[in-house]
């Protein structure tokens, strides 16, 4: 709207507006998505509550399903393109979309953690036959009106819509064409989850908290995102990733202005990424807010903010790398090894996951430092790799944590998971396979993906980040070990760890993630291929 | 670089204004203090709230559930400021512009439809 | 140093070697691998722990098959291998592409040469006797099918290590081979010292570890591929800083792995885990994994004089330093560990040699696998005995009632000191001539270092088998059953005529495709030296025999004692180098980024207190979490970035 017309203010002579040009073909895996998450909105209102919930997942899982088909018929009609930079497709829906072959395999990616983050949703086995959302948002922690709303068995499950509405912001955030897209899409994605964050049953005012605290950071960080947008247009006159492209290689005068706004659009995307000194939420939000919402957010987040965050910066910024470059070097080091230090002392398992997502972040940030394009391991692959196997092991590890409970609906203090080994030898086993690939050890996806990343940067010149790279791994590793060992071997506390037995749904979930992991790390050619040949970003 | 310095010279009128604005004001004020006598009496020193005595603290909490009524203003004021500049230019697109107006209106509208459903609309 | 720098190394023939597809036989080699993995697996998350299920009744015969199917299928290929033309001796097998991307790739693959072959069967084979060995040792031990896993997984990633075509194939195995060897020190997690012991052998190999991954990134940077083979072919192109950088990387990594100076402090502490995975992974296997990746990678240290010389400094320094540990410890495996890093110290130093000293350091890396395994284990007969102490002073007189063990025993010692005609005397023999021959000090200090090994096996000898006997009193010495015995028997035969592998340069030949050999004149004739290293021996021999033969051996160590001895029973205090340069730098980080992030932690994982309360604690906490902090951060650290870049563009 407001581009509209500070466009009209700024051009020569305001030009007849044409009616849009949309593909809707090209973009239906987002009409899809967004679909049905206002089909979501409209069983909320009109389905009886008896249905409601079963209705609203089968609306979720059709919707994502079709997606995904969707995403692939997309993906395999992708043109190639050989220009300046090898890839496929391109701008679609008047340039403010670009659905190249990054973007479509990033849908596929947030399709996929999108259903597994409705099937952990729509868990029901595990609290006596209640989700793990709040009955009634409305009602006072411990209120009489909340034990009432319990009682009647009433459930939020406006959550399927949120997470529709999330997904399709995220899967817009990640193909879009220019700035003030960006913005909408940022915002798209992250107003459902600041209010998913707030909807768990057990705990509430910690979740409160955490959702509070998510929204007001959140706002905080999308206003210095705005601010930046605001002076890249001044710089450049435009929105579009394009046209800032051109502006930046040509170098037209008030340099400031241009860095000042990258400066502040890293500190939004940072924010998103979870970057040190832009990650202080992380752990209080992974915390409090409902387990399955943060293991959907762990993943999708990140996912769709950093490809979001390479292709302004390859496409837009691409010209002036070297004025943004040593910023992400220095953010990359201090989170890598903050990341890796602080989750040594954690003792919350949920706040341990939140530390090593922080210590992902920087090893991303490793990623971004390599080449464009080019055959061998290039950034964009690299991380798209990466993003993959973090998110998978991340749904997988959250999801594994909904599981170990106690009266107090789950326990996530570490000292209470000792023994975990005997309780549930398989859950401890694939807990195991999680840790282990985060930490990187072969045979599993995250070894392969810190490899890439790490070759990624070297074939880039960027062997510093590498070298901290390995140090800060070797420093994780001893942590996800020790762990890993208090799992088997440590006596358990007291009666030791209960391991609820969820329905098909939580342990579709983790089997699923399981397999993920194992294949990424001992067949990762498929994948490695796909991401390959999804080239680079066109814009 | 010197265009973009003539750019920001054209500013310097607007400081200028602000500058002036901000003496004003200050000066005015400044006048009054010095001459006006200062009595202080407990109703005076009260916090004018359109006359009715204001209770409790300054500091209070308003009811979460007020975000009803924000939901509501978004629900019609997004309509409102997308469909003006729309009119405008509704004729020279024809029927296109009215499809893709109804279906952006389709969308405002299932929200108000589920506001409706959960009982917002009781004015009770 | 004057001879080091005149060697004119030997065309690298190495390079020459072309792998040949596996066929017939060897395309079954993957099979080494698989068995133990796969019966690993089936010990390890078979059905539930702990439930008297069949899979804890027969687990460990389970596990010692799988052992001895994995060393049938060794010594089929090593006979296959016999058969083979010299050329041909390399064969590879392709089992998938592990990761392809652009043009690098990396193939799981079975590479399965000379050296690879003797690895295998020493692995597998001393492994099997291992495993039978510890049927009976831990009998009674209520997790011992876990015990049997482990001891599977070790097998399984040893022999990809050994097996692999590629570093990076090969650091699976590397990182495979110390969870295995962190999960055996700790097995008896109740015990607070050992679970301190298994972190502390984590932590110091992962320094190594650092140095082995970082080389094999400077590979793929300068070379575009990790495969072993193209690596040694490239690197011959590539200016020799690279070469002295790999080799130097590479170096470190193998300290860490292989105990050798500075990264061996946890060698001596690893002895909590039971004897068997002393025997197996801290004698004969695991730490020898440095000296092969030396080995393996001869390309590299052919090429740098300064990796080479880095090399043979840290094995000169280790055998003596690991000398000097094992004449000061009263315990009795810690003794033997002292010795296992000097005679690791020997093996590197021959490695260092080039290629005329790569083919003595795995002959001696073989007989000290046999050896020490034997020792090893014989010392684990005599615990087993003496009710688990490990003291030696409390030992005394056991010849009589142990005699199988006390002459099992025995032919380690004569081998390990290099007693004529058994196996140490020839292994050990070849590595000071040929260190003679390139470098006098080198030399020397093998020499001496002969001396002391002499010395110090010669105390734990009389402290254990002769002299009064010193027992506790409740305990009754006895000898260990025949499924012990059995594998100490065919150790001690091997140890006794494992020197036959150098019969006319049989191992010299054999190795030769693989790291090269020359050979080095020496200024007098060979018979003369060997004549001095045995009079040193000697001497060594003596000098025990005299100070602990003679005399009363007090019960408790004697506190009046030189300051040499006390700074060998402190482990030449690598404790509290490593505490002052790592330890408490680490703890101050890692306090004060707790600090920060506002959350009270006690650090331990399995803190009980904490446990009350959890849940107001994690409310309490959280309001000290407060959102205006984490925004400050924030707008803090959005003003740094912004006046970052534009001081950039300023400047």
């Amino acid at each position: 709207m407001s581009a509209v017309s500070v466009q009209a203010i700024v051009g020569a002579a305001p030009s007849p507006i044409e009616a849009p040009d949309v593909d809707y073909a090209t973009i239906s895996p987002l009409l899809i998505i967004l679909g049905a998450a206002v089909l979501g909105v409209l069983v909320e209102a009109f389905v009886p509550r008896a249905y409601r919930f079963v209705t609203q997942i089968a609306v979720a899982v059709v919707g994502v399903v079709a997606a995904f088909v969707a995403t692939v018929v997309v993906g395999a009609g992708l043109d190639t393109v050989d220009g300046e930079v090898t890839g496929r497709g391109g701008p679609t829906a008047m340039g403010s979309l670009s659905v190249d072959g990054p973007a479509v395999v990033t849908w596929a990616m947030l399709l996929f953690f999108g259903l597994l983050g409705v099937l952990l949703f729509a868990e029901r086995r595990l609290d006596g036959g209640l989700s793990a959302f709040t009955s009634q948002a409305s009602t006072p922690p411990g209120s009489a009106d909340e034990r009432h709303a319990t009682r009647l068995r009433i459930e939020h499950s406006e959550v399927f819509p949120l997470a529709m509405f999330a997904l399709g912001g995220m899967m817009f955030f990640a193909s879009a064409n220019d700035l003030l897209g960006m913005f909408v899409a940022l915002e798209v994605l992250s107003l459902p989850l600041y209010l998913m964050c707030g909807l768990a049953r057990r705990r509430r005012l910690l979740s409160q908290e955490a959702a509070m605290k998510y929204f007001l950071l959140g706002a905080f960080s999308s206003a210095f995102f705005l601010y930046g947008i605001a002076m890249v247009y001044g710089y450049a006159g435009s929105f579009g990733l394009a046209e800032i492209s051109t502006a930046v290689s040509s170098q037209i005068g008030g340099q400031n202005l241009l860095l000042a706004g990258m400066a502040l659009i890293l500190v939004g995307l940072l924010f998103k990424v979870a970057a040190v000194p832009f990650h202080a939420w992380t752990p209080d939000v992974y915390q409090g807010a409902p387990t399955p919402v943060t293991a959907f957010m762990a993943a999708g987040t990140k996912a769709a903010a950093f490809v979001a965050m390479l292709r302004i910066f390859f496409v837009a910024f691409g010209g002036a790398r070297w004025d943004w470059a040593p910023a992400v070097w220095a953010i990359a080091i201090i989170t890598m090894l903050f990341g890796a230090i602080a989750s040594i002392a954690q003792t919350d398992v949920k706040r341990m996951l939140a530390y090593s997502s922080i210590a992902h972040a920087g090893f991303l940030l490793v990623g971004m430092a390599g080449l464009t394009s080019g055959d061998g391991v290039t950034s964009v692959s690299a991380v798209l790799f990466y993003l993959v196997a973090y998110g998978a092991a991340a749904i997988g590890a959250f999801a594994v944590v909904t599981l170990v409970r106690d009266a107090g609906g789950e326990t996530t203090h570490l000292g209470r998971w000792a023994g975990l080994g005997k309780e549930s030898p398989v859950l401890a086993v694939a807990f195991t396979i999680f840790l282990l690939s985060f930490a990187g050890i072969p045979l599993t996806g995250g070894f392969i993906s810190k490899w890439s990343v790490f070759a990624a940067a070297w074939d880039g010149g960027a062997w510093p980040l590498v070298v901290v790279g390995v140090v800060a791994s070797a420093l994780a590793l001893f942590f996800y070990i020790r762990v890993v060992v208090l799992l088997f071997f440590a006596p358990p506390q007291g009666d030791g760890p209960t391991v609820a037995v969820p329905s098909p749904l939580t342990w579709s979930v983790v089997a699923i993630t399981v397999a993920v992991t194992i294949v990424l790390g001992v067949l990762p050619g498929p994948l490695l291929d796909l991401v390959q040949q999804a080239g680079a970003f066109v814009r | 670089m010197s265009d973009y310095a003539d750019y920001l010279a054209t500013y310097a009128s607007v400081a200028a204004i602000i500058g002036v604005g901000v003496l004003l004001a200050a000066g005015m004020l400044g006048v009054n203090r010095l001459f006006r006598p200062t009595l202080t009496t407990p109703a005076k020193l009260l916090t004018y709230e359109s006359g009715v005595d204001p209770v409790g603290a300054g500091w209070a909490q308003s009811n979460v559930r007020y975000y009803v009524y924000a939901f509501l203003y978004v629900v019609f004021a997004v309509d409102a400021v997308f469909l003006f500049p729309w009119a405008v230019v509704f004729a020279s697109i024809g029927w296109a512009a009215a499809i893709e107006m109804a279906v952006f209106l389709g969308f405002i509208a299932v929200g108000l439809v589920y506001a409706w459903r959960k009982g917002v609309l009781s004015w009770t | 140093m004057t001879s080091m720098s005149s060697i004119v190394l030997a065309a690298s023939e190495h390079a020459d070697v072309v792998p040949v597809a596996a066929d017939g036989v060897f395309s079954w080699m993957w099979l080494l691998v698989a068995i133990p993995a796969v019966s690993a697996a089936i010990l390890l998350i078979g059905d539930g722990a702990g439930d008297h299920g069949p899979l804890d009744r027969f687990g460990h015969l389970l596990g010692t098959a799988a052992a001895i199917a994995s060393f049938v299928v060794g010594v089929v290929g090593f006979v296959a291998l016999l058969g083979q033309d010299v050329a041909e001796r390399a064969v590879t097998q392709d089992l998938w592409t592990w990761m392809q991307v652009g043009g690098f790739d990396v193939t799981m693959s079975v590479y399965y040469d000379q050296l690879s072959a003797l690895f295998v069967l020493l692995i597998t084979g001393v492994g099997s006797l291992i495993h039978v060995y510890s049927i009976g040792y831990m009998a009674h031990d209520p997790r011992k099918r876990r015990f049997f896993g482990f001891l599977n997984l070790f097998i399984a990633a040893m022999l990809v290590l050994v097996l692999a075509g590629d570093y990076l194939v090969l650091f699976l195995g590397w990182e495979g081979v110390g969870l295995a060897s962190y999960l055996l020190i700790g097995f008896w997690q109740e015990k607070r010292s050992a679970a301190v012991a298994a972190k502390k052998a984590f932590i110091v190999n992962r320094v190594g570890d650092l140095g082995l991954a970082l080389g094999i990134m400077l590979m793929f940077a300068q070379f575009g591929t990790t495969n072993i083979h193209e690596v040694g072919l490239n690197v011959t192109n590539a200016s020799q800083s690279v070469a002295t950088a790999l080799g130097l990387l590479l170096l470190l990594g193998a300290c860490g792995k292989s105990a050798q100076v500075p990264l061996q402090s946890w060698l001596l502490d690893a002895m909590e885990g039971p004897t068997p995975v002393s025997a197996l992974i801290h004698a004969a296997t695991m730490v020898t994994a440095g000296v092969y990746l030396v080995v393996r990678s001869a390309a590299i240290y052919d090429l740098s004089e300064v990796a080479r010389t880095a090399v043979v400094i840290v094995g000169c320094v280790t055998l003596l330093f690991g000398a000097w540990i094992g004449c000061a410890k009263d315990d009795i495996k810690k003794a033997l560990a002292g010795s296992t890093m000097s005679q690791i110290g020997y093996m590197m130093l021959a490695a260092g040699l080039g290629p005329a000293g790569y083919a003595f350091a795995i002959f001696h890396l073989i007989t000290h696998g046999f050896f020490k395994a034997n020792m090893f284990l014989g010392a684990g007969s005599v615990m087993h005995g003496m009710n688990d102490d490990v003291d030696m002073r409390h030992y005394g007189a056991l010849r009589k009632l142990m005699p199988l063990t006390f002459i099992t025993f025995a032919m380690g010692y004569l081998a390990i000191i290099g007693f004529p005609g058994f196996s140490g005397f020839f292994s050990k023999d070849r590595i000071i001539e040929s260190a003679f021959a390139t470098n006098f000090w080198a030399g020397l200090a093998a020499l001496l270092g002969a001396g002391v090994t002499a010395f110090y096996m010669t105390r734990v000898m009389i402290l254990t088998f002769f002299g009064e006997r010193r027992w506790r009193e409740d305990v009754h010495p006895h000898e260990s059953p025949k499924i012990m015995t059995v594998p100490l028997i065919v150790l001690a035969a091997l140890s006794v005529v494992g020197g036959a592998l150098t019969f006319s340069d049989w191992i010299e030949d054999w190795l030769t495709p693989v790291t090269g050999s020359e050979h080095h004149e020496l200024g007098v004739p060979a018979w003369v030296i060997t004549l001095i290293i045995v009079a040193v021996v000697a001497v060594g021999a003596s000098l025990a025999y005299v100070l602990f033969a003679r005399r009363d051996v007090p019960d408790t160590a004697p506190q009046q004692v030189s300051v040499f001895t006390r700074a060998g029973r402190a482990d030449l205090y690598g404790d509290a180098v490593n505490e002052a340069v790592f330890m408490r730098p680490g703890q101050y980080l890692t306090r004060s980024l707790v600090y920060v992030d506002g959350t009270g932690i006690d650090g331990a994982v399995t803190g009980t207190a904490e446990l009350v309360g959890d849940g107001a604690r994690g409310l309490r906490r959280l309001q000290t979490g407060f959102v205006r902090t984490y925004a400050a951060e924030i707008f803090g650290g959005a003003l740094v970035l912004v006046l970052a870049l534009l001081a950039v563009n300023l400047a």
